[in-house]
């Protein structure tokens, strides 16, 4: 704006009363300072690059889903449901509510008359059948003696087995003399499944193999409805009704607790140290370095001795040991000593950063320009150390929060993070290693959150860098 | 610049592709190096390959305590006493023995040699109980030969070594005296810390042994021939070996050491490795689908929710744990939670595997089962807040080390017992010397343990809760339950014995000294053609000492 | 020269002292007791114990001694893993992760190098693009993801060969390092690649080079006399605090890999309180990384004279 100004004067016309001196005003004698501008222009930078855009407007849909929709949903995160364990992101899904009073199995048959070994080793047990319809809060099966069996063995596979060798879980063996039947309960999902049983003789030959198929669907106790406040348990006919479940959309981890609201409450927990670790660091860096810039001499040497000692400490080595020797009371969440440790490993570089500013700026004419005009150290300080420090230590924090948030994590994932049941993305990332294979979304939702949030806050830096470096702008 | 650019591109694209094929093809030379011995099984050189958790750390065998060592040192050594392929108890280095009230004599066999040919003699077990309970060796499983008379003295450093009960009346005749009539006192010779040491090889050492592969002598099947700390161990068919002719393999390679399971399985399905031990419920689904043959045994462990007995402590109220007791859902734990299948419910501190007097302990006298009920609960709940005198119970502290089970399960028992009983329940999850800590300091009000057996007898799991035992970590005092221990102790005749632990199994109940979780079941898949491993729940686990490979058939690798 | 090498020498042992001082103070202020076990051991062994370990005498004499023992380069005797000395454990342990390192650091070197001169070479085309794309996410995925696609590609490739090309995990051939190494270098590979896409930018920019294009020069001569060698330096300069990230960060890839390594003893160490063996890994990690940065700013004095100068000048 101002040079359009100053172009537009060369155009008028001058007369005489135009160069008589000024009258003695305050506003010549104030020292303008464009610290305004300095940040206008940075953000008129930033504003002009898509991506620093787009990663900032990550950034902030981020802390949204973080920290604002918890002050609208109620997230629970502890709550357990059972009945969906480790299931993948989806709708709601009815269930079947059951009567799961223990079973008394069907009367024993026992048929002592042995038959010869090679006989036994050929024949299999008959007319395995399902004694109920099957669901996932058990599946009972009965089948008829075989002679000479003292005891079956039962089996569940996911495929047709092909071999005696592939039965699949070997889910038990009965115990009682005569026990033709067997209940699973053993984490039942709702697909196939190939049920086989062998026969066992009194020597501990195994006889053939007989299958049966069975598809369970999905179902709740009477009991954990009426806990849960799905249906009167005290009504005897509520058995066999339908009911709907509370809906995942993220799916649910190992012990069936919403991945969502598990994501919503770990995001806060990693953003939180991510974010509050750099800022502490920062001001810690700022008085440390500007102080120890601005005092300069012995002072100066001695404590950038000591942040070089710091800086020295092998840093993850020290992360864990801090972490460990600050402990977690019960109860706690570990979020303290995690924070304490990255506080105390990240300050040094960052005021070893303040520090060089501090002592470039000070030999700045324009310093020395203010200083004659007669600025005094309060004034020099917050209006012009502090602005220009700024721009390098925003620029540090915006990478300094990205690779806390990877520490957070990473520490989390080798056990050593935030103590459980606190959610934390990398913790969820360690509780989800187990069952990649098998619920990849259990490890991959909150590494993809770890990632989007580390790129986000990666590319943030490149633009504020770009945008504060005074190079670049000229 | 962008003109500049498109002459790199013109005249420098092929050099460029050559360039980036050369650099990823130069690190792919070392792939043609050939890897002898890689493979899971190999039936001409009867070897077997197998990975490992974690490397012993400590094949001491008189201060060796965990189970990766106990693995290695069952293969490598044997006791006067030993099991047998059907988990029999069978003589070892013994060839004939006699228990007595107040002790006993074992002949050993003539043909019993150490790896460098020269007899394994009864002095060489006289040394290494000696040794074993020197205050000195610092052995932590010292305890184990207390029955033997004064060696409790010893180990508290008021008796010179020498006075042990244990004598070599001659090079094959060791006679040893007890403290007190001990029934299953043959069961302890198959123990670790009762095998033999030769004193020369030892004293050598210079307080090494154990410490390297050429640090160590061995008596059993096999010998521990290479040890590259953290990396890989071999074992390899002890020449010596008494009874030789029933060993048919001839080494036992662990070429991978490493926690992480994923690892392993990996590892198996690449052929690598002819086993994978423990499995979790998540890896099921995958092993399932290659087909793979899965098998699980109880290895013996028994989990259980402890309380806090001391006088003060809320969870010391009978009404307070009693609440717990009645909501305290096993079946879900074990087959939604867990989920792991051959893990069972446990009622009892009593596995059910154990023997009673005629038959499986639990068949004979059944354990009671606890009704779940959440009103219950809450009622004994307000009898506890009563008796206690307290307006509100105030939170309390369950103690969990920061394994994945031990999360799961922590988890699963907290959220548990807010949501049925309106108990807080704050989680203190320690590293697992901090939580070894914090339970031998009882700055505990519930700790989830766990217990495996040391020998085979009901009184290895009957006397945890024995008022003057260490491991009794929440301090619980009765007499009625010392009593029954002591005569578990003492007695030599079943009956009586078998009563005693019923009786230690109903004040476990009636009194909620703990509230029993689980048996762990151990999941496993094994090479098909590998036959003859040993899974046991007493003794180091697994044993391949009678293991063999059956022939490949034609046309199957 | 020499003063400066001397100088240097003195203010890293002091720093040694100070990492050492501080490893001793956290790892005493760690609660718990290194000498719990599973099953409970009477007072009588315990005190037995704690007296072979030192850990009966009062907190400063502990320090005076572990003092003394680090001068001697002796770090006691490990808890865990007993009858071996930390020394031993370090002297096996460590090159495997220090190979594992260097690989991963001439993997990470080489291809920072060659993609981005890749990029510059095609600045705003289509490779650039997916190269910037790739060092992006690389960026962005935590290792610990990488690690286990890593192993888990491999497994997938070896079922489709039908044999194996690379074994999945373990240690003792180069075929058992290249995965691990190549998960390890991934991110140093990715800033590396950034910092040499930008340097070769601006020394496109120079003076000299215009200088060099006038003159006639043919272009692929330009590339590497003169852009790609300038452009290398800056690189070189970071390689540095590489090494740190590197030789520490190898925890999550030594664990799923199955490779004995240092770092992961020093995590199986913290979990069980080892102190030996945690006092020994955190010094001889911080005197090692050190001298290495005290190697490398020996070494751009010889590289660069102008470097030398400032140096000698002390500081």
């Amino acid at each position: 704006m101002s040079e359009m100004a100053g172009r537009q004067s060369l155009d008028l016309q001058l007369s005489a009363d135009d160069l008589a001196p000024l009258p003695r005003s305050a506003a010549v004698e104030t020292v303008v300072r464009p610290s305004l501008s300095y940040w206008q222009g940075a953000w008129r930078q930033l504003r002009g690059n898509t991506r620093s855009m787009l990663s900032l407007l990550t950034i902030l849909t981020l802390l949204v889903f973080c920290f604002v929709t918890p002050l609208f949903i109620d997230f629970d995160t502890s709550s357990q449901d059972l009945t969906q364990i480790s299931q993948s992101p989806g709708l709601a899904r009815r269930s079947l509510v059951v009567d799961t009073a223990p079973w008394g199995g069907v009367a024993a048959q026992y048929r002592e008359a042995a038959p010869a070994a090679e006989v036994f080793a050929r024949s299999r047990v008959d007319d395995l059948r399902l004694q109920e319809a099957p669901h996932t809060e058990f599946v009972r099966l009965a089948w008829s003696a075989l002679p000479g069996a003292v005891s079956y063995r039962v089996y569940r596979h996911i495929l047709e087995p092909s071999a005696a060798t592939d039965l699949g879980l070997p889910l038990g063996e009965t115990e009682r003399r005569g026990q033709v039947w067997f209940e699973d309960r053993l984490k039942l999902k709702t697909r196939t499944y190939y049920y086989s049983v062998v026969a066992v003789s009194a020597t501990g030959a195994e006889s053939a193999y007989s299958t049966l198929a069975a598809t369970p669907r999905h179902a709740i106790s009477v009991l954990d409805a009426g806990l849960r406040g799905l249906v009167d348990s005290g009504d005897p006919e509520v058995a066999g009704t339908e009911v709907d479940l509370p809906r995942h959309l993220l799916g649910t981890d190992y012990l069936g607790r919403d991945l969502l609201a598990r994501l919503v409450v770990g995001g806060q927990t990693s953003l939180f140290i991510g974010l509050a670790a750099p800022l502490i660091c920062a001001v810690f860096a700022i008085l440390y370095g500007g102080l120890s810039g601005y005092l300069g001499g012995r002072i100066d040497e001695l404590l950038m001795r000591f942040a070089d000692f710091v800086i020295a400490l092998p840093f993850l080595l020290f992360m864990i040991l801090i972490r460990v020797a600050m402990g977690i009371g019960p109860g706690q969440s570990g979020v303290v000593p995690l924070l304490v440790a990255l506080v105390a490993l990240g300050w040094p570089s960052a005021a070893k950063l303040v520090r060089g500013q501090v002592l470039q700026l000070r030999e700045q004419p324009f310093i020395a320009a203010a200083q004659l005009l007669g600025a005094g150290p309060n004034y020099l300080i917050w209006r012009h150390m502090l602005p220009n420090v700024m721009g390098v230590v925003l620029v540090s924090l915006t990478f300094a929060i990205p690779s806390a948030i990877f520490t957070e994590a990473f520490l989390s994932f080798i056990g050593m993070g935030v103590a459980p049941p606190t959610p934390s993305w990398g913790a969820m990332c360690n509780d989800g290693v187990a069952s990649f294979l098998s619920h990849p979304h259990e490890l991959l939702l909150p590494a993809a959150f770890i990632s989007v949030t580390v790129l986000a806050f990666n590319m943030l830096g490149d633009g504020l860098r770009d945008a504060l470096d005074a190079k670049l702008r000229d | 610049m962008i003109k500049t650019a498109s002459i790199y591109c013109r005249l420098g694209f092929r050099a460029w592709l050559g360039l980036a094929l050369l650099g990823l093809t130069l690190p792919g030379l070392g792939l043609i190096a050939p890897q002898a011995g890689a493979e899971a099984l190999d039936f001409e050189a009867r070897r077997i390959n197998l990975a490992m958790s974690q490397e012993p750390p400590d094949l001491n065998s008189i201060t060796s305590t965990d189970a990766v060592s106990g693995l290695v040192l069952d293969h490598v050594l044997q006791g006067l006493m030993t099991y047998n392929q059907q988990r029999q108890l069978v003589g070892g280095v013994a060839e004939r023995w006699q228990l007595r009230d107040d002790g006993a004599t074992f002949w050993l066999r003539p043909q019993a040699r150490w790896s460098d040919g020269r007899p394994v003699t009864a002095a060489d077990f006289v040394f290494a109980w000696q040794q074993a309970v020197a205050p000195g060796s610092g052995s932590e499983y010292a305890f184990i030969l207390f029955p033997i008379r004064n060696a409790q003295a010893i180990n508290r450093g008021q008796m010179p070594v020498t006075e042990l009960g244990v004598k070599a009346i001659d090079a094959h005749t060791l006679e040893v005296q007890l403290h007190q009539p001990c029934p299953y006192f043959l069961d302890l010779t198959a123990f670790r810390t009762y095998y033999p040491l030769r004193s020369d090889f030892y004293q050598a050492q210079q307080g090494k042994y154990g410490a390297e592969a050429a640090n160590l002598l061995f008596n059993g099947p096999f010998m521990l021939t290479e040890w590259i700390h953290g990396a890989s161990l071999k074992m390899q068919k002890n020449p010596h070996y008494w009874d030789r002719a029933s060993i048919w393999l001839e080494h036992i390679d662990v070429p991978y050491i490493t926690e992480d399971p994923n690892a392993h399985m990996n590892l198996y399905r690449d052929q690598k490795i002819a086993m994978v031990d423990g499995l979790g419920s998540d890896s099921l689904e995958g092993a399932l689908q290659s087909r793979m043959q899965i098998k699980s045994f109880l290895d013996g462990a028994i989990f259980y929710l402890e309380f806090n007995h001391v006088p003060g402590r809320v969870t010391a109220n009978r009404h307070l744990r009693k609440a717990i007791q009645s909501v305290l859902n096993t079946d879900d734990l074990v087959y939604k939670v867990i989920g792991s299948p051959g893990t069972h419910p446990a009622y009892t501190i009593f596995p059910r595997w154990m023997q009673g007097h005629r038959d499986l302990f639990t068949r004979e006298y059944p354990p009671s089962r606890p009704v779940l009920d959440a009103a219950r609960g809450r009622h004994y709940m307000e009898l506890a807040r009563q008796e206690l005198g307290l307006a509100q119970l105030p939170a309390i502290n369950l103690l969990a080390d920061d394994s994945p089970g031990g999360q799961k399960v922590t988890q699963f028992l907290q959220t548990l017992l807010q949501q049925s009983l309106g108990l807080e329940v704050r989680v203190d999850m320690q590293i697992f010397k901090q939580r070894l800590a914090k339970m031998s300091a009882g700055d505990f009000d519930l700790v989830i343990a766990g217990w495996g057996p040391d020998y085979n007898d009901l009184l290895t799991y009957g006397d945890l809760f024995y008022s003057e035992n260490m491991n009794n970590r929440g301090r619980y005092n009765s007499a009625d339950y010392d009593h029954w221990v002591r005569v578990a102790q003492a007695s030599l005749q079943p009956e009586l014995r078998m009563q005693a632990f019923a009786a230690m199994q109903d004040l476990l109940f009636e009194d909620v000294i703990v509230v029993p979780l689980y048996e762990r079941g151990r999941t496993y898949v094994q090479h098909p053609r590998l036959q003859g491993v040993v899974r046991r729940a007493i003794g180091g686990d697994p044993n391949f000492n009678y293991a063999r490979i059956v022939a490949p058939l034609d046309g199957q690798p | 020269m020499l003063v400066f090498i001397l100088k240097r020498l003195l203010s890293g042992v002091i720093t040694i002292w100070f990492i050492a001082s501080a490893t001793f103070l956290a790892m005493h202020a760690v609660p718990g007791d290194p000498l719990a076990n599973p099953k409970a051991v009477s007072e009588e062994i315990r005190q037995n114990l704690a007296s072979r370990y030192g850990l009966d005498q009062p907190l400063p004499k502990q320090y005076l001694v572990f003092m003394g023992n680090l001068l001697q380069g002796d770090f006691g005797i490990s808890f865990t893993q007993k009858n071996r000395r930390v020394n031993d454990i370090i002297r096996e342990h460590f090159p495997v992760s220090a190979l594992l390192g260097v690989l991963a650091l001439v993997i990470a070197t080489a291809g920072g190098i060659l993609w981005g001169a890749l990029t510059a070479i095609y600045r705003d085309k289509w490779p650039d693009s997916l190269i910037m794309l790739l060092v992006v996410i690389s960026i962005s995925v935590p290792s610990f993801v990488f690690a286990l696609l890593g192993q888990l590609a491999i497994l997938k490739l070896n079922s489709w060969l039908g044999f194996s090309l690379l074994p999945v995990a373990g240690w003792g051939s180069l075929a058992h390092m290249w995965m691990p190494a190549l998960v390890l270098g991934l991110g140093t590979m990715a800033y590396l690649t950034r910092l040499m896409r930008s340097s070769m930018l601006e020394v496109a920019a120079a003076d000299y080079l215009r200088t060099a294009r006038a003159k006639g020069l043919p272009g692929r001569r330009i590339f590497f006399r003169h852009q790609l060698r300038n452009a290398i330096l800056p690189v070189v300069t970071v390689l540095g605090p590489a090494i740190a990230a590197i030789t520490t960060g190898g925890f999550v890839v030594e664990l799923v890999f199955a490779i004995p390594g240092l770092g992961r003893y020093f995590v199986q160490a913290v979990q069980q309180l080892d102190y030996t063996v945690i006092m020994g890994t955190t010094v001889f990690y911080g005197a090692f990384l050190v001298f290495m940065v005290l190697a490398v700013d020996i070494l751009y004095g010889v590289i660069d004279p102008r470097i030398r100068l400032v140096g000698a000048g002390g500081e």
